[in-house]
């Protein structure tokens, strides 16, 4: 009975930290299926998110609400720029330079917050509350706030795909970029949006990681293997699937804790990545 | 004249990095943001083996090397058949989970203290002198390598290499066994990067999970970009500018006055992914690209004649 409500209470923690880490894998997935390409930067766009929602929050003291709306702009704006002067001129090469290229990208971006902001901890000022009981389970409310602002964010973004003529438009670029280019569609107006949604998408899940977790500059890098996992186990590309994916990594790496020491929670993302790679090439929702 | 030396001596230790990515990347068209992985394990094991059990240097070393190849070949078995993409991915994500172990496994690195008191090659040796006799030694194995990877690359076995690289399903069709020529060619770039890991391992005497720094992946990267993928010269060459323009950026912030220590260092952390990003936008082939031997194609009037 012990075990049965300890792992109902890791399933639920691991429900709640895997709807926060789908906002990045959406916002990886996202980009890779409008334009092809792995972008290793969504971790710096992370923490431009945590410290912009800090600025916002901790600095002017302005509520987490429009903190989360400014992390989205501004890290949304930052990416469509770092994009346009570091990542474009190299869209002729293979996706896979771009890839590379973005990793020096990322590694610029986390270099101008460490300037800015010194590698010293930061939090955002939000109210602590006890937590909520149900039967045996415990639930921090912070937590479940975290979860329904995730919420939104990816429901705002399936609306936004599934009806308006701009997501249509997107999903027609992501399904066949050239088709979609002799119906009338500008893909670098897409391309454009895309990233700048993603990239927006990528700063309210560092909002949401900071509002759990510590913000520093690697605050991005040290989720990011879970968000790539998350993404690779819905098949790159695949939305819903980015979403699926990060509850199992979620939940995943709180059962972990079952059979592993704390340390290692972070190589489950390592695992599902090979685990989904070598049974689900194409993603748990993908066809066969 | 020792910070000189230590410069060079970090060259020759990025070289090799840059040798063993370019037999993988450069040469074999398999992207491996792992290799910090190889370079940890080979200095790890030559460390352990020679503070823990007071084994002889080369011992350490040659066992260095061993495991970086063993980890190589066993990187090829889960990982080799996927897409680019997906490939860089998981192999960041083993390195990540090499960097894990490296802290987590106390009984066998001691965790982040790192092991310290690894012997030296030259016991008897002080200071300077060490630090000069050292450089040589590791432009010595620097040398070596690029020697035999000259060679390797000219060989039947680099042209396989480069077919796969070019295209993998050609060289299948030709009846090459793609798997087996990656997989050698995953060992011996992983053998190489376990030698620098050891090279570095007996320079610095001490050994921590420090040494899974994102930089010098980018480093290693940006050394065989810049030089010029596929081609060894340009691995050597990219390395020892990477390691000059890294500390070149010591010396420009020193003229900004009343920085702090942690701004100084990002903004030579900036300077470098800025460089990359130009190198790669304007030079993108590298300042030696790699020479493409030109095939000329039978006259055409030759191939009329015979139908």
């Amino acid at each position: 009975m012990e075990l049965v409500t300890e792992i109902a209470q890791l399933v639920v923690n691991g429900l709640m930290s895997g709807a926060i880490l789908a906002v990045p894998a959406i916002a990886f997935t996202l980009i890779f299926a409008v334009l092809q390409i792995t972008n290793f930067s969504v971790a710096a766009h992370i923490a431009v998110g945590a410290y912009a929602a800090y600025v916002t929050n901790s600095v002017f003291g302005l509520p987490i609400i429009l903190a989360i709306l400014v992390a989205f702009v501004v890290s949304g704006l930052i990416g469509v720029v770092a994009d346009h002067l570091a990542l474009k001129p190299l869209r002729s090469y293979s996706a896979l330079t771009v890839a590379i290229a973005s990793m020096a990208l990322n590694l610029v971006l986390e270099n101008i917050l460490r300037f800015c902001f010194s590698n010293n901890v930061q939090g955002l000022s939000v109210p602590v509350y006890r937590d909520w009981i149900f039967g045996s389970i415990h639930v921090a409310p912070q937590n479940v706030y975290n979860f329904i602002i995730a919420v939104i964010a990816m429901a705002a973004l399936f609306a936004l795909l599934a009806f308006t003529p701009v997501g249509k438009a997107m999903r027609a670029v992501a399904d066949n970029s050239k088709l979609a280019d002799i119906k009338g569609i500008n893909p670098e107006q897409i391309a454009r949006l895309a990233i700048f949604i993603g990239m927006g998408l990528a700063g309210v899940g560092g909002v949401l990681i900071a509002l759990d977790a510590a913000i520093e500059p690697t605050i991005g890098f040290r989720v990011i293997l879970s968000v790539f996992a998350a993404a690779v186990l819905g098949g790159l590309g695949n939305i819903p699937g980015a979403v699926l994916g990060a509850l199992i990594v979620g939940v995943g790496e709180e059962l972990s804790l079952l059979a592993l020491p704390v340390a290692y929670r972070s190589a489950i993302g390592f695992a599902v990545i090979i685990v989904a790679l070598l049974f689900f090439p194409r993603g748990v929702l993908g066809k066969r | 004249m020792t910070y000189v030396v230590t410069v060079l001596t970090f060259g020759g230790i990025y070289a090799l990095l840059a040798l063993g990515l370019n037999l993988m990347w450069g040469m074999t068209g398999l992207v491996n943001l792992g290799i910090l992985g190889y370079y940890a394990i080979g200095g790890y094991t030559s460390a352990i083996l020679t503070a823990y059990l007071h084994l002889p240097v080369l011992v350490g070393m040659l066992a260095g090397i061993a495991m970086g190849a063993l980890l190589g070949a066993a990187t090829c078995v889960g990982l080799v058949k996927l897409r680019d993409d997906y490939l860089a991915i998981a192999t960041l994500g083993f390195a990540e989970v090499m960097g894990l172990i490296a802290q987590n496994e106390i009984w066998l690195t001691n965790g982040t203290d790192g092991i310290g008191q690894i012997p030296r090659l030259f016991g008897n040796l002080r200071g300077e002198s060490f630090n000069l006799v050292y450089l040589c030694l590791c432009l010595a194995v620097v040398a070596a390598v690029f020697a035999a990877m000259m060679v390797l690359r000219r060989s039947p076995f680099g042209r396989v290499l480069r077919a796969i690289r070019d295209d993998a399903m050609v060289a299948a069709t030709a009846g090459k066994y793609v798997f087996g020529f990656q997989m050698k060619a995953l060992a011996i770039g992983g053998g190489i990067m376990g030698l620098a890991g050891a090279v570095y391992a007996h320079f610095i005497g001490f050994i921590s999970p420090e040494i899974f720094q994102p930089q010098l992946l980018i480093y290693t990267f940006l050394a065989l970009i810049l030089g010029g993928r596929g081609n060894n010269i340009g691995a050597v060459a990219g390395a020892f500018l990477v390691v000059i323009i890294v500390e070149g950026t010591r010396f420009m912030v020193e003229f900004v006055p009343s920085l702090s220590a942690v701004q100084v260092g990002a903004i030579r952390q900036l300077i470098i992914g800025v460089g990359f990003l130009v190198v790669l936008q304007n030079w993108p082939r590298g300042l030696f690209p790699e020479a493409v031997p030109k095939y000329a194609p039978p006259a055409k009037h030759s191939a009329a004649k015979k139908i």
